[in-house]
């Protein structure tokens, strides 16, 4: 057993308040640049809705992440290696950047020099304004909009836009970080890499040749040109910040509290087992078996052995997101029939729950009754599924049970009466456990939310050691072929 | 090395051919490939991946904050490198809350984190500007005639000068300026308005000091030392619950967000708070999971239905009609059916339930009248089996000397009834009105003699309104709660919601019942999608009905929660004294803005109707033939309401005619010489002058009648549709000056514009009322080009006001009239609510009882300067006071000469110097209780002797300097400047020092109240809380009605709710929320009104009324109700705006189509808790009752 860290977050969607504050800040720090005005690292889009870019989620057009071929091996959905090296140079399946959105500016210099006149002057706009990174934030849809919403499409059961039946939630996406990504085996020139250390998938912009496979290489299409560089750039997961033990932007200022961090061990040797399972619905169970218990002393033992150190050993202990997934069982990944194994996991949104029961009495205090709104509600699981489970409802529907009996098991300790063990047992918990559960959720403290190690940053020349011979200063210096503007 | 698939092909990848390929470059790199090719893994290092690393690379982080406008008061970090301001991300380091809930970390959203761009965008004002026609007039005029004061006489005072500059307001024509030029105009301005039409010709404008406090005060500081009025703006804004002073005495006191963590039952009432408090919501999310119970009163889908656990969507302006049905149903199930004994006890001892009544025959019925009193201002319970009996804590035990000791809420050995059914036999039919539809409702109440007073309980009265019956009581009565007919039963609402019956008497009952089970932790959120209707105090009314009748008020986790505008100066007391100079000179001149605004944009010439329009169907005719204007005036001479301009003469030469100026003045309005200005304001002696607004934007955000605006106030080009009142003037300010980092439509019309640091170039101060820290603004960057701070702008326009006025004014008297104030004894004015105008009975006016105060306030007018720059001594000589508490600040002053310096020049000489920013939030931070626990405690010891209660123990020993604050957020300490119990980490819950100490309210029964005896609440009808429903356009102006669809469109409700992409108006023009949301103005409309007027998302639409007209694009979604839409406040007509079709001029903004309308009963003034403070009570600027016609336009739009 080889095994390697991965740095991994999971999301809280129920607690999402589509506030954006995490693209914000994203955006400022590291893509308030020439080249990548359009790039968004970090998104937040509303479902239903079409996400940026705009359906990215229709794999049938965009080709996006992996799929098995006949024989059940694994393959690029782009097409086999050969194909994609012999159309290096015209690739149909690239988003153009009217897909995401044209970036605009207003003539604001007009408001302070404009002549006088015979009315109040303007900001014009740049251009007209037609689309953007964020165009259907909040609409619930939009009946004109949401008929382009590529999970809409995918739902067997008929979800009606009308005033009464609305209902909306918000996505978050970074770089998925996947455990087999997709971007890295498309890229002709090995210019995207996956840090050894924590997982962290990056691209080495002295490497990248411009080739923009990854970008239609990536279903989640958050690998990004940069149009004045010619290079690939993409969502860092922070890690200048990560190193020194610090969350990511998007985590640090996400006002909502929704973001966990911490490190996963996976055995790099299992992967691509895990992603070549045939049944869509067996691909989280296999990704979930890639993934290690930090406490099993058979993976301690191995991850020592594979140079990881104590005290990250300790972390991936702490790391509420392996708790998450394994110990509360509340986190799933987003779209695993990708199969990229990817490491930003969700949990899906709860709410609205009580419609759905008014005429049983007071909900709060009857887990039954909450089971019941389960299943009607305003956000139809068909829905969720699509996203995070290729469509099975069953896990999304435990998921959401769990959540609407912590609520009713701590109504009760909230009020001072006695604790109704009964409920969390109807999901499979202990009552402890449940209130684990919701210390993590609801307390939810900065040093729960993120337990990120330091790096290690200390020179140990065996971990450059790879034998090659060009190696000066840890960079390969080839000659750099001239770029084209795209 | 691999396994198998299940059907039992080898694992591995697509192609040989490929591998083979893949596998020869794999060589080449150094990185280590996976053995099947599909990844390539490499350890990450210093070097590889440098570009990311130098972009994260920064200098420094500096603390600070966002300025004006936003309740979040958010501590950021700004990052600087190579001397340049990058990016901003959270402050994560508040105080911990404690081990057992969530922390304030990381407070921010996604405007405040784009605040950077405004830094050096090219909406940056850099250097002062005016408008080039004005300053080539005053720069020929000031070489002629040498002196500026003279140049600008010159200029003003030649109409078709003054023409050419107000005429060209707002049509570009900027030239930049030096600051010398702009602040020698801005002084001259100043002095020549003093000299000429008096200092109260002058105002400022400025909003939320809570959220900038120096910024605030630097400006306040300089208009109150020359006597110049500030204009409220809690009120104008509409922010203001009116309800709040009327039920609780109160101006606003709301729970911290931490607190909602505390309620166990949460409705979010016309709150959006994802979008408005999005800072906060992680509490409501949060608390959600140990079991609160989230419901949703939202006309639309909103973020916060998408969080709640159920959704009632009510009709805008509805409101109140739900909540009086969730009243009926409480009142029934929880007080007529069976007892709750704690939500009787609480209401015996902390309402006015118990108290007696009067009642008047009228015809043959009767109406209720007044509170029983025992003397004045003592009303009365009845004591269980002995009769009436005036309980301690009423108004008068407040102020009188007899009442030391007693102004407390201990009933002693008082056992006051409720109800008197049971108590006596006898009963009459009384009158109540109900406004669904106009009529009057007759019900029965218990009743007893006292003396020749036929008297009932308020308890009794609530039954008779809320139509709950019991046995054998006359009158009409609803037979169920399946009764639609009357009101106020479920069925009777849903008629007018359209919220299911079945709902309402649900969500009343898991209310009432939660409350009942976890001791009164039922929290209601309220928002402006409730508090911005003109009876918006009634809606609120039954909303806190809900909260007083289940014992939910003054408890952690209960009780309202009010977050609209506000914004609370938690170092209220040392804030105040800096602000409006008390140190130097007192009273200060403090006007509500809304009749301000209303009377000099002349939006009072285009009223159709008369003031009874909004009277009850039982009105006594008092309204009748009185305009709204009218109405204003009389408010303005019985003292009420201040009123600036206050005379038609200038108050200074008022002062010098005589030794005696106050006789001099009652005498003058007597004899009919001197004149209220109020009388007639559109008389040019009667105009305000000179307006500065700063840290705002009055005429792209808050300006209500926007159109009015330009044109009357203004003289420039307006899209007012509708037709005046005979001739109206236009153009009344000779000077409109705006500060500002950024352009908006107040820059744009503005005549001098002063480019303004931004808040990441300044010091500051911060505080709110979402959280319970002060912490800091500190200057990331030394302010660019050549902006200032607001603090540094007005110390150089005071300097040079001050070098003119040795010239030109020199020490004079001035006489302030001052409306009767609230916590001090002019509210004893009014006996029993009953109104005498002197004008009217021709009696003698009484100042400071029957008219304003008079006040002579020496003004040393070259000294301005040294005053603002220095600690003034009636600091120490009179101490503060804060809400009727005295402060007692001697040590305080000494303690800041030692931490600011002592000035030693001048005639400020001694004093602790104000000269920086710094020092300026040293004292404020030194002067207030929340900050200094010696001011707390000193405060406490003088609340005990006139309560007789302990009180002491509650201030902690404590004092927060400017740079605690610099280090990070630091908590507050309870003080008697606010009602809440802080001690020991406590979350901050309003009124428990009320409920937990029995220190009175500030009303009149010292007690929370429903039923108010004043003689114009009767005559609104509004005596209890009451079911108004939204004012009809049609009938007041002849707008079409919602529904109908003409040439210019479907006629809609038009609302205009805070926006997810500003905060008002700032960031609507920031590129990074352009770039995130529409890009420019929308309006929000459902698909079935989009399918009527044949439009698709995105597409322009036009929106006409009366009042002006707006262009913007259309966003279609089924979110939103059919006949509504929604443009979101605050839209300015700067960023992407074409021509309208209509007016053939720039689109307006959101403002255009709204104008202001004055509900009468926010006037009165002089009563109780109905006496006016600045920003506590004041008529709304409310807007939300209003129309639009809505079409589909011409899709070629042009600049």
């Amino acid at each position: 057993m080889r095994v390697l860290a991965q740095m991994a977050m999971v999301m809280n969607l129920d607690k999402c308040i589509g506030c954006h504050t995490c693209s914000v800040t994203c955006k400022q720090a590291w893509t308030n640049r020439g080249g990548v005005e359009y790039a968004w690292f970090n998104n937040v889009e509303t479902r239903p809705g079409q996400g940026y870019p705009r359906t990215y989620q229709d794999q049938q057009r965009w080709r996006g992440g992996w799929a098995l071929n006949r024989r059940g091996r694994l393959k690029l959905r782009s097409g086999g290696r050969l194909r994609r090296l012999l159309s290096l140079f015209s690739n149909p399946h690239l988003p153009k950047l009217s897909d995401y959105y044209e970036p605009w500016t207003y003539d604001y210099q007009n408001l302070i020099t404009a002549p006088a006149g015979d009315d109040l002057p303007t900001a014009k706009p740049t251009a007209p304004i037609v689309w953007s990174a964020n165009w259907d934030d909040s609409l619930g849809g939009g009946p004109e909009l949401a008929q382009h919403d590529p999970v809409l499409k995918t739902m067997s059961e008929r979800v009606r836009l009308e005033f009464e039946q609305a209902f909306m939630f918000y996505l978050p996406r970074i770089c998925e970080h996947c455990l087999n990504p997709s971007c890295v085996a498309a890229c002709p020139s090995g210019a995207i890499y996956k840090r050894t250390e924590d997982g962290i998938v990056l691209v080495d912009s002295d490497t990248c040749r411009s080739w923009r496979m990854c970008v239609s290489g990536c279903p989640y299409k958050k690998i990004f040109l940069n149009h004045q560089t010619g290079k690939a750039e993409k969502c860092t997961f922070c890690f200048p910040r990560i190193e020194l033990g610090m969350p990511t932007v998007c985590a640090q200022t996400c006002v909502g509290r929704l973001r966990y961090i911490g490190i996963v061990l996976y055995d790099p040797d299992r992967v691509l087992e895990a992603a070549s399972v045939r049944d869509e619905h067996s691909l989280i169970e296999a990704q979930k078996r890639v993934l290690l218990d930090p406490r099993d002393p058979s993976v301690v033992e191995a991850a020592l052995a594979s140079g990881i150190s104590e005290e990250w050993l300790e972390a991936a202990r702490r790391s509420p997101v392996y708790s998450l997934i394994f110990d509360y069982g509340l986190a799933l990944p987003l779209h695993p029939e990708y199969r990229t194994l990817p490491m930003v996991w969700y949990i899906p949104p709860l709410s609205p729950v009580v419609d759905a029961v008014r005429d049983t009495g007071f909900d709060g205090e009857d887990a039954e009754n909450l089971f019941a709104a389960v299943d009607s509600l305003r956000i139809p699981i068909g829905y969720l599924a699509s996203l995070f489970t290729a469509g099975d409802p069953a896990p999304v529907r435990d998921v959401l049970r769990k959540l609407a009996a912590m609520r009713a098991f701590m109504r009760d300790i909230t009020l001072g009466r006695e604790p109704d063990e009964s409920i969390p047992a109807s999901v499979g918990m202990t009552g402890e456990l449940m209130y684990d559960m919701y210390r993590l959720l609801a307390i939810a403290k900065a040093e729960d939310r993120y337990v990120i190690p330091h790096a290690h940053r200390e020179p140990t020349t065996e971990a450059f050691n790879d034998g090659c011979s060009v190696q000066d200063s840890g960079r390969v210096m080839l000659p750099m072929p001239k770029v084209r503007a795209s | 090395m691999f396994g198998s698939t299940p059907n039992g092909d080898a694992l591995g990848m697509d192609g040989a051919v490929s591998e083979a390929l893949l596998r020869a470059g794999r060589y080449l790199r150094r990185a280590e490939t996976s053995a099947d090719l599909r990844a390539v893994y490499r350890v990450g290092g210093r070097d590889s991946d440098a570009f990311q690393r130098g972009q994260w690379s920064h200098d420094a982080v500096v603390r600070s904050t966002h300025g004006v406008n936003c309740t979040g008061s958010c501590s950021w970090k700004v990052y600087v490198k190579d001397g340049i301001i990058t990016w901003e991300e959270q402050q994560t380091d508040y105080p911990s809350t404690g081990p057992d809930r969530p922390e304030y970390e990381p407070r921010g959203c996604p405007r405040g984190a784009a605040f950077s761009w405004y830094t050096y965008s090219p909406t940056r004002v850099r250097y002062p500007y005016v408008r080039g026609v004005l300053l080539e007039m005053y720069r020929a005029a000031r070489a002629e005639l040498g002196d500026p004061v003279l140049a600008w006489e010159s200029v003003t005072g030649d109409p078709l000068k003054r023409r050419a500059y107000h005429h060209a307001r707002g049509k570009g024509g900027f030239v930049r300026a030096g600051w010398d030029e702009a602040v020698e105009m801005a002084a001259a301005a100043h002095v020549s308005i003093v000299k000429r039409f008096g200092p109260d010709r002058i105002a400022g404008f400025s909003p939320i000091p809570a959220m900038s406090m120096a910024s605030y005060a630097a400006g306040s500081r300089f208009f109150s030392l020359i006597g110049a009025a500030m204009l409220s703006f809690y009120d104008w804004y509409a922010d203001l619950p009116v309800a709040s002073p009327q039920v609780f005495g109160d101006q606003t006191d709301v729970p911290e967000s931490a607190d909602w963590w505390d309620a166990t039952y949460l409705l979010v009432w016309g709150s959006n708070v994802p979008v408005t408090r999005t800072p906060d919501a992680h509490w409501m999310v949060e608390a959600r999971y140990r079991g609160q119970k989230v419901v949703v009163v939202s006309p639309d889908y909103s973020d916060t239905v998408k969080l709640g656990d159920e959704w009632l969507p009510a009709q805008p302006g509805t409101d109140a009609a739900l909540a009086m049905s969730m009243g009926h149903v409480i009142l029934r199930e929880f007080y007529v059916n069976r007892q709750v004994p704690r939500f009787v006890e609480y209401a015996e001892r902390f309402t006015d339930l118990p108290f007696l009544v009067t009642l008047r025959a009228d015809g043959g019925s009767y109406v209720a009248d007044k509170f029983l009193t025992e003397e004045s201002f003592k009303p009365m319970v009845f004591d269980r089996g002995k009769g009436p009996v005036a309980p301690n804590g009423t108004l008068g035990f407040r102020f009188a000397e007899s009442g030391m000791g007693k102004w407390n809420l201990d009933l002693g050995d008082i056992d006051p009834l409720l109800t008197l059914y049971g108590e006596s036999a006898e009963t009459v039919e009384v009158r109540l009105p109900r406004f669904d539809v106009e009529g009057v409702l007759n019900r029965g109440v218990p009743v007893v003699r006292v003396g020749d007073q036929l008297v009932t309980t308020v308890f009794d009265l609530v039954l008779a309104q809320y139509g709950v019956g019991r046995a054998g009581l006359p009158g009409a009565w609803p037979e169920s709660y399946s009764d639609a007919a009357e009101p106020y039963t479920p069925a009777w609402q849903e008629s007018i919601t359209s919220v299911p019956a079945e709902k309402a008497i649900r969500v009343a009952r898991e209310f009432a019942r939660n409350a009942e089970q976890s001791g009164g932790r039922s929290m209601i959120i309220m928002g402006s999608g409730c508090n911005h209707w003109f009876h918006a105090d009634t809606i609120y009314r039954s909303f806190l009905a809900l909260l007083k009748l289940t014992g939910c008020q003054g408890v952690n986790g209960g009780g309202w929660a009010h977050y609209v505008g506000q914004e609370k100066v938690r170092p209220l007391t040392g804030w105040a004294q800096l602000a409006f100079g008390f140190d130097w000179a007192r009273p200060a001149r403090q006007q509500a803005a809304t009749p301000y605004w209303y009377l000099h944009t002349d939006q009072w010439r285009y009223d159709t109707f008369t003031a009874d329009t909004f009277a009850s169907p039982l009105a006594e005719q008092r309204f009748a033939g009185k305009s709204v204007a009218d109405l204003i005036a009389q408010s303005a001479r019985l003292g009420w309401m201040p009123s600036y301009p206050t005379f038609n003469r200038n108050p200074l030469d008022l002062a010098d005619e005589s030794a005696d100026p106050v006789a001099h003045v009652v005498a003058s309005l007597q004899d009919g010489s001197l004149r209220f200005a109020a009388d007639e304001p559109d008389a040019p002696e009667n105009w305000p002058r000179a307006l500065t607004v700063w840290r705002a934007n009055l005429l792209g955000s808050s300006g209500k009648g926007h159109e009015y605006f330009l044109r009357h106030l203004l003289g420039a080009d307006s899209a007012v549709r509708a037709e005046p009142d005979g001739d109206v003037p236009e153009g009344k300010l000779d000077l409109l000056m705006a500060l500002d980092f950024r352009m908006t439509s107040t820059t744009m019309f503005a005549d001098i514009v002063l480019p303004a640091a931004t808040w990441y170039e300044k010091h500051d101060l911060s505080s709110t009322d979402l959280h319970p820290y002060v912490h800091a603004f500190n200057p990331a960057i030394a302010p660019p080009w050549q902006t200032r701070t607001d603090f540094a702008a007005f110390t150089a326009i005071a300097k040079s006001f001050s070098v003119m006025a040795k010239t030109h004014l020199g020490v004079r008297k001035d006489i302030v009239a001052a409306p009767l104030m609230h916590d001090t004894p002019d509210e004893l004015a009014t006996v029993n609510g009953i109104v005498h105008d002197w004008r009217e009975d021709g009696s003698t006016p009484i100042p400071g009882v029957t008219m304003p105060r008079l006040v002579v306030v020496e003004r040393d007018y070259p000294a301005v300067a040294e005053r603002m720059a220095a600690l003034g001594p009636l600091v120490e000589r009179l101490g503060a006071m804060t809400k009727g508490v005295r402060f007692e600040l001697s040590k305080e002053v000494e303690y800041l000469r030692g931490r600011n310096g002592v000035v030693r020049e001048g005639s400020a000489r001694g004093r602790p110097s104000l000269a920086r920013d710094t020092d300026m939030c040293e004292a404020i931070l030194a002067l207030s209780g929340t900050t200094n626990g010696e001011v707390a405690a000193a405060g406490f010891a003088d609340l005990e002797r006139r309560t007789g209660v302990p009180l002491k123990d509650l201030a902690e020993h404590r004092r927060v300097t400017f740079a605690d604050t610099q280090q990070g957020p630091v908590s507050v300490g309870t003080s008697p400047e606010w009602s809440g119990i802080e001690k020991d980490g406590r979350r901050y819950s309003p009124f428990t020092l009320n409920v937990e100490r029995l220190k009175p309210w500030h009303t009149l029964t010292g007690r929370q109240h429903f039923f108010l005896d004043h003689d114009w609440m009767a005559e609104m009808g509004e005596q209890l809380p009451v079911y108004r429903p939204p004012l009809s356009m049609s009938k007041l102006f002849g707008e079409p009605a919602i529904g109908e669809q003409g040439e210019l469109g479907l006629a809609v409700r038009y609302l205009t709710p805070h926006s997810k992409w500003s905060i008002h108006s700032e960031y609507q023009d920031n590129l990074v929320m352009l770039t995130l949301s529409r890009g420019g103005p929308t309006i929000w409309m459902s698909p079935a009104d989009a399918a009527r007027i044949g439009v698709a998302d995105n597409e322009w639409v036009e929106a006409v009324n009366r009042n002006g007209v707006v262009v913007a694009r259309a966003t279609v979604s089924h979110r939103m109700p059919e006949g509504t839409v929604y443009l979101y406040h605050a839209q300015d007509r700067l960023i992407g705006v074409p021509k309208s079709e209509t007016s053939g001029k720039r689109g307006g903004t959101h403002n255009s189509l709204t104008r202001v309308l004055i509900k009468p009963s926010h006037l009165i003034g002089g009563y109780a808790q109905l006496s006016f403070a600045f920003n506590y009570l004041g008529p709304t600027g409310n807007q939300r009752d209003e129309v639009t016609t809505i079409r589909r336009r011409s899709q070629e739009v042009d600049y």
